[in-house]
């Protein structure tokens, strides 16, 4: 296409009447985007954390982050398609109000206070056990039931199997029957 | 379904590009209404009227499939004669007992199937208090193999004549009368669905938790079962109920439960009052008929994961390690626990119940009674920050400084940042890949629940008490700087093991002698011969419409259940059109693009021997075979604990009448009577509104996942309630404005939306109002957007079977305007409650 610098400008080669979707719609600007997936170090295959139909994701990676999340086409779920939810997932994972360090709130505190990851998970643990001492129930209406009514769980329903298949299963051990699921809900 | 499972709903549009017709039927007119080739509006909590109509319509009419319905349901059988339908007793069926809410189901056993304990094997009191019904996730309750039968459909004991007398006063005008759907509309509904189903065609049923979250919501589920079985779309291609499911893996939380009441793979847990030791277990947990006869083996195995060495044939496989039932221990009781006292620690993992559970102020109190409390999520959900900021501390009901609760706040880590499987709504497993490690102290469930299980067994003794955990097998690779559990080596365990560590390649090599393990024998398969079968990834355009190399569904990869239905009882597909899974004489199997939901090589003509067991004592004719009698059910013997059929009973909070019964609501739905937990009565003129809860596209249940995320927050921003113009006239609230939405527990104030989408109902010459309101806004959001908790609005009442809360249906008033603040709040539902 020959013409001028205004002749080139995008609005007025889609008044000239071409189609306003391909070449009419590119500027010297568009020309040098490049897509944020293109220097992508690494893609791993994934599935939206959202509701349940499964959509397939292809998790885009460059310097350690996470650069864009998209459809991945070879589902036959999906076939490449995310709903707003999906596509707003790269956000889920990056968002600045994401709390990334543990917080303690001590008996009757009024703010949070700052805590290590080993500190809290030692004292986590020392909490069930005694917890799990004070209230265990060898038995309960003259029968044998090997349990504890202090310790309660309610897990969300985006574990993983994995997830879940531990949990139930440290808590079976303990004795911690009263274990929910937002599947309950 | 556009709404919520959007990129779901794309088969469906690309159905009906191909002529299908679709229906959407709700309360909300929604991104589905209008897609649809009609919608019709139903007053909330009437869906068995509308299903009982037509399932009265077909049976009235001679529509059923009756080749179909004669060889795979119980139609033909004989129930006893003790048994009383609600026809006989006013909306109630045989044995109620008044006192205790309950009822004996012993008289609705099949005919010579009657229980000679006092209480029946399955059913019954402590069976229900339990809620036992929820461990048919994968099988059906035990009855008779062979019961009794009458082929001619004559004799009135039948299910089929049972049926039809039962659902005979469900008609178009009582449809009409309770729904608020029209004559012309539902007979164009009736005509739809019956001509679209037989040899030639099949229609599909499609729920959510509209559906489930009833006091009477297993048995809407039921209704449409029985629906889709006497229209013969069970088992078959472009049939079947779709229970489209509103979290990732909240399929896989049942099948590998973190339930109170079931072990892996639906096996139940024991109950200190029913159940002594394993044999005794086994023999009270079902039939020895269909494929759960093999339910030893699954259990067995299951308890060889656990225990590993320390699991013995001598010492019944640490089967008394289990930790004993003794009633109700599931979520609201918990947390009636919690307001008592009795529950001291409390792990909350990716769930938000401050605002997601009904009765929000019951949830946060409880939560401020606790000694400590776990809180592990993305952000910092309502669950973990209501100490300082629940709406009860504005109210003065709490206080800040006099909250002990000790409150640990561990960040997650996100899908992207750990490995593992989802199961989605069709039972399909994903296995994502890890993209990255997580930043900071965030750590998956995995991690965090593996780690704190070493930290706990290093502070154990030796003592009685401690030696399950002790012995609990709880040794996995850890990969990487942060030490992970290798998410594989738990998979694997889930698959199961034989000799040697070998890797099993289906549920049936489980043995029931100990020499296998298996963490869930329903995944078992899922690492096939060593490979992650969840991980495969063969694209859709290699592959047929069936896609069996993409993930895995358990069972044994099947994806349509139930499929040998898909073929006559010869084997022979019901028609070149509907062609699936079928029998090959020649080869001497069933074949098809499917897995055969069936034993490959058991012939149609094959007739169970004299006292068979298990999967041998069904005959090639039988497809259900998770059942004892390998039938559909139409009418359900035993195992339910609020009657063999769906009756119509109003939600608990109710505007309007019950005009098929004079039982009002379920007889046998759970109440939870205390001061936190207080009702609206039924039919009161101070409630007079009926109204629903529902989600947006643009966010996820409470928000926790979405109200933080900016470009959802935009799409989406402020709690609001959808109400007609006449509503909005008559109460005088402007589009834009306030409403207050009033119950007995409290008051909430949403903007107000007008819209003609939105329809008054007209019952029976009177109008009903509807409000909708989407519920995923919270007042802590981790920064973006914020609103009323619209959960605080339902009562706490369950279904008797399953114990979820009825949110989907209840009565609230609506006051135009901003609500009073501070103790003004509270003086207001004081009025409301005694006014
Ligand atoms: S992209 Fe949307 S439809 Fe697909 S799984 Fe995610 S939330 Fe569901």
């Amino acid at each position: 296409m020959g013409g001028g610098r205004l002749s080139r400008w995008p609005v007025i080669r889609q008044l000239k009447g071409e189609d306003g979707r391909g070449q009419a719609a590119r500027s010297a600007r568009t020309d040098a985007l490049r897509p944020r997936v293109e220097g992508a170090e690494t893609v791993a295959r994934s599935v939206c954390p959202y509701c349940a139909v499964g959509c397939g994701q292809l998790v885009y990676v460059k310097d350690g982050k996470v650069t864009q999340i998209e459809g991945d086409p070879d589902s036959p779920i999906s076939r490449g398609r995310l709903c707003p939810k999906g596509s707003a997932s790269k956000q889920l994972v990056t968002h600045p109000g994401r709390q990334t360090k543990v917080l303690y709130r001590r008996p009757y505190g009024t703010e949070w206070e700052p805590l290590d990851l080993e500190t809290a998970m030692d004292m986590i643990a020392d909490r069930v056990v005694r917890t799990r001492r004070e209230t265990w129930q060898q038995t309960h209406e003259g029968q044998e039931v090997r349990r504890t009514l202090g310790i309660a769980s309610l897990g969300g329903a985006t574990l993983d199997n994995e997830e879940n298949y531990l949990m139930k299963k440290l808590y079976t051990a303990l004795g911690a029957i009263q274990v929910e699921n937002q599947a309950r809900i | 379904m556009a709404e919520c499972h959007p990129v779901g709903y794309q088969w469906v549009m690309e159905a009906r590009a191909r002529g299908a017709k679709v229906f959407h039927i709700d309360p909300r007119f929604s991104r589905t209404s209008a897609t649809v080739d009609r919608y019709l509006a139903i007053r909330a909590g009437t869906d068995i009227v509308l299903l009982g109509a037509l399932i009265n319509y077909v049976l009235s009419n001679g529509l059923d499939f009756r080749e179909y319905v004669l060889a795979y349901t119980n139609a033909a059988t004989l129930v006893n004669k003790d048994f009383r339908d609600t026809e006989d007793l006013d909306g109630l069926f045989s044995g109620y007992d008044e006192e205790t809410g309950r009822y004996d189901p012993s008289s609705w056993a099949y005919e010579g199937d009657v229980p000679e304990e006092e209480e029946p094997v399955e059913g019954g009191g402590h069976h229900a208090e339990a809620a036992g019904s929820d461990s048919y996730g994968a099988r059906g309750a035990g009855a008779s193999a062979t019961p009794p039968a009458d082929p001619t459909l004559t004799n009135p004991r039948c299910v089929y004549r049972i049926l039809k007398r039962h659902y005979s006063r469900y008609t178009p005008e009582m449809v009409e009368e309770l729904c608020g759907i029209p004559p012309e509309r539902f007979h164009e509904l009736a005509e739809a669905i019956t001509a679209n189903s037989g040899r030639e065609r099949t229609t599909a049923w499609v729920y959510s938790v509209g559906w489930t979250q009833h006091s009477v919501g297993v048995q809407y589920i039921r209704a449409a079962s029985i629906l889709q079985l006497l229209l013969g779309n069970m088992g078959r291609p472009g049939g079947g109920i779709m229970a489209l499911r509103g979290h990732a893996s909240i399929q896989g939380s049942t099948d590998i439960p973190t339930l109170f009441n079931l072990l892996p793979g639906y096996i139940a847990m024991p109950h200190a009052h029913r159940h002594d030791g394993l044999d005794h277990y086994l023999e009270r947990e079902g039939a020895d008929t269909g494929w759960w006869g093999n339910r030893r083996a699954y259990v067995v195995s299951l308890l060889k994961a656990w225990w590993g060495d320390a699991a013995t044939e001598d010492n019944d496989y640490r089967f008394d390690y289990l930790p004993r039932l003794t009633g109700d221990h599931g979520h609201y009781a918990t947390v009636m626990g919690q307001i008592d006292g009795t529950v001291k620690g409390y792990f909350v993992v990716g769930e938000n119940p401050a605002v997601g559970s009904a009765n929000g102020k019951a949830q946060r109190l409880g939560l401020a009674n606790l000694d400590w409390l776990v809180v592990r999520d993305l952000m910092l959900v309502e669950t973990a920050t209501f100490w300082k900021d629940a709406p009860e501390i504005e109210t003065g009901e709490l206080r800040t400084e006099d909250i002990g609760t000790e409150v640990f706040f561990m960040p997650a880590a996100s899908h992207v940042e750990k490995e593992g499987t989802f199961t989605n709504t069709q039972r399909l497993l994903q296995w994502r890949e890890r993209a990255l490690d997580p930043p900071h102290d965030c750590r998956s469930d995995l991690w965090f629940f593996y780690h704190l299980g070493k930290r706990i067994r290093r502070r154990l003794g030796d003592d009685e008490i401690d030696r399950p955990v002790k012995e609990l097998t709880w040794d996995y690779p850890e990969i990487g700087e942060q030490r992970d559990p290798d998410a594989e080596a738990v998979l694997r365990e889930i698959n199961g093991t034989g000799p040697g560590g070998r890797l099993l390649a289906s549920l049936r090599e489980l043995k029931p002698d100990g020499s296998t393990s298996c963490g869930c024998w329903i995944y078992c398969g899922v690492y096939a011969d060593g490979v992650n079968m969840a991980a495969r990834r063969t694209p859709h355009t290699e592959q047929g419409p069936v896609a069996l190399e993409w993930g895995w569904a358990w069972p044994a990869n099947r994806r349509i259940l139930y499929n040998r239905a898909s073929a006559d009882p010869q084997g022979r597909p019901w028609s070149e059109r509907k062609k699936y899974v079928y029998w090959d004489a020649g080869k001497g199997r069933w074949v098809g693009p499917d897995v055969p939901d069936f034993e490959e090589d058991k012939a149609p003509d094959y007739v169970p021997p004299e006292g068979a067991k298990a999967q041998d004592a069904l005959a090639g004719t039988d497809p259900f075979i998770m059942q004892s009698d390998g039938r559909g059910w139409l009418y359900v013997p035993s195992g339910l604990s609020d009657g063999p059929l769906p009756a119509h009973y109003e939600p608990h909070e109710s505007p309007v009448r019950n005009a098929l019964y004079g039982r009002q609501a379920n007889p046998a739905r759970r109440t939870i009577d205390r001061p936190e937990n207080p009702y609206n009565p039924a039919l009161s003129p101070r409630f007079p509104y009926v109204y629903t809860t529902s989600r947006l596209t643009e966010h996820h249940t409470t928000g926790a996942m979405s109200r933080p995320l900016p470009y959802l927050a935009e799409l989406q921003p402020e709690a609001f309630c959808e109400v007609s113009p006449r509503m909005a006239e008559e109460l005088g609230l402007e589009n834009g404005g306030w409403a207050t939405i009033v119950t007995a527990r409290t008051a909430i104030e949403l903007r107000v939306l007008v819209t003609g989408r939105v329809r008054p109902l007209r019952l029976n010459g009177r109008t009903v109002h509807q409000v909708i309101m989407p519920y995923h806004w919270g007042y802590s959001s981790g920064g973006v957007i914020t609103g009323d908790v619209v959960n605080d609005l339902p009562s706490i009442v369950l279904d008797p079977n399953v114990y979820i809360q009825e949110s989907k249906a209840g009565t609230c008033d609506v006051l135009p305007g901003r609500r009073p603040r501070g103790t003004a709040l509270l003086d207001l539902i004081e009025r409301y409650r005694h006014g």
